[in-house]
């Protein structure tokens, strides 16, 4: 191998850099996942505890779901959704899911602010007045 | 260990056939909640062939009498109190008769009717060329009843349906409408607008999901029961021979806003 040492280095060093961020964070305290409250009066008052469709499916499906509800309620005039367990919801984000998540800040922002996500719902749909915490 | 040319071609083709047999497997095991999920429209809901509105010019006697139905409409939607006539957001307003009616202004024409303001909003036309100019289908006519529809989620605000539209009844937001939105007013059910999007009267399509007719037609008929008179507003199915609408068009002459240029409106105006 001509050059060998030279190869070498270059390879130590690409290796550090591309490592760098992780062993730059090993040991460090990383940022708690979040945790969206459910804490709101609506909820408290529910006896079974359940969104429109299972805490699970609406984790990682709502944002799509949002679309279709939008989809079907705009274009279609379709507004009743038919839950898996036959339950009926209007489909309104701001009427239905709001009622009942009316902590955006705690809930919504929660997880959109840890994912550095910014979805565009609240340039137009009012999100819920709260009351500011006090600190 | 060696493979030849056929060797090689049996592996590949039988993989294949594992990889796409395993994928459909797959989708058929994983249910989607979502495509098992089911949508229906809403049964309180007004439903017609075809919604008109009837404007009957001559009950509107007063300030007051325009204002209410006005007001109602902007209450119930969020509209934006701008303040400046550039950059105004209407969806229903008052209007001269020369600009309601152009090519009407006969030199001898009554003053009263000459100087009578008109309240216009949007035609919803049988044929609107604001649907026929969207990019994106942002508006679009809707098939069950006729209402030309506004999608604020589709719209780019590129403003070619405020060009095509001859009656002026769109209204872009050149700026974040919120700040003139009254906050002690504001209807927390109904969305605002966003900066960068064109708006304009939906004939109520909210409201009619929900069994209740257009605000300002609600509007111009609670006044008209405090008055003791007849309502100015009259809101129907044009397609039903039976309907409010079409039992007021029956009887008295109607016209309509720019009839020549073939947009078939649905909303009519009726003159005493």
């Amino acid at each position: 191998m001509y050059d060998g040492w030279k190869i070498i280095l270059g390879l130590i060093i690409f290796v550090g850099i591309a490592t760098f961020p992780f062993v730059y964070d090993v040991g460090k305290a990383s940022i708690p996942p979040p945790e969206p409250k459910l804490d709101t009066p609506e909820i408290q008052k529910m006896a079974v505890k359940r969104c429109v469709e299972s805490k699970s499916f609406m984790a990682a499906e709502h944002m799509v779901m949002l679309n279709d509800w939008r989809d079907s309620v705009v274009r279609d005039g379709n507004r009743i959704y038919i839950a898996n367990d036959g339950k009926e919801y209007v489909m309104s984000l701001q009427n239905t899911c709001m009622k009942c998540h009316s902590n955006k800040t705690k809930f919504c922002d929660e997880c959109h602010n840890y994912m550095a996500v910014t979805p565009y719902c609240w340039d137009c749909h009012i999100a819920p007045k709260e009351k500011e915490e006090k600190t | 260990m060696s493979i030849d040319r056929r060797e090689f071609l049996k592996i590949a083709g039988a993989s294949t056939l594992l990889g796409i047999g395993g994928m459909s497997a797959s989708a058929i095991l994983k249910k989607n909640l979502l495509e098992a999920s089911q949508v229906m429209p809403d049964p309180r809901g007004l439903t017609a062939k075809r919604w008109g509105m009837v404007v009957d010019i001559s009950k509107f006697k007063t300030e007051d009498d325009y204002r209410v139905c006005i007001e109602a409409c902007h209450l119930v939607h969020n509209v934006p109190n701008i303040g400046t006539a550039k950059e105004e957001v209407k969806w229903i307003w008052k209007e001269t008769y020369e600009h309601a009616f152009p090519g009407n202004e006969d030199p001898y024409l009554s003053p009263e009717i000459k100087h009578m303001p008109f309240l216009v909003l949007c035609n919803h036309c049988d044929n609107p060329p604001c649907v026929r100019v969207c990019p994106t289908k942002a508006t679009f006519k809707r098939e069950s009843d006729g209402i030309v529809m506004m999608d604020m989620h589709r719209c780019i605000g590129c403003r070619f349906c405020m060009a095509a539209c001859p009656y002026g009844a769109r209204s872009f937001n050149y700026r974040d409408p919120r700040p003139f939105i009254d906050a002690a007013t504001e209807n927390l059910e109904f969305p605002t607008r966003t900066r960068g999007v064109v708006e304009k009267c939906t004939f109520c399509y909210e409201r009619l999901a929900k069994g209740l007719i257009p605000a300002c037609v609600e509007a111009s008929q609670e006044s008209a029961r405090k008055t003791g008179r007849e309502p100015g507003l009259i809101f129907g199915d044009l397609e039903d021979p039976n309907s409010e609408v079409r039992k007021i068009l029956d009887g008295r002459y109607s016209f309509r806003r720019k009839p020549e240029l073939g947009t078939y409106p649905s909303v009519y105006y009726v003159l005493g």
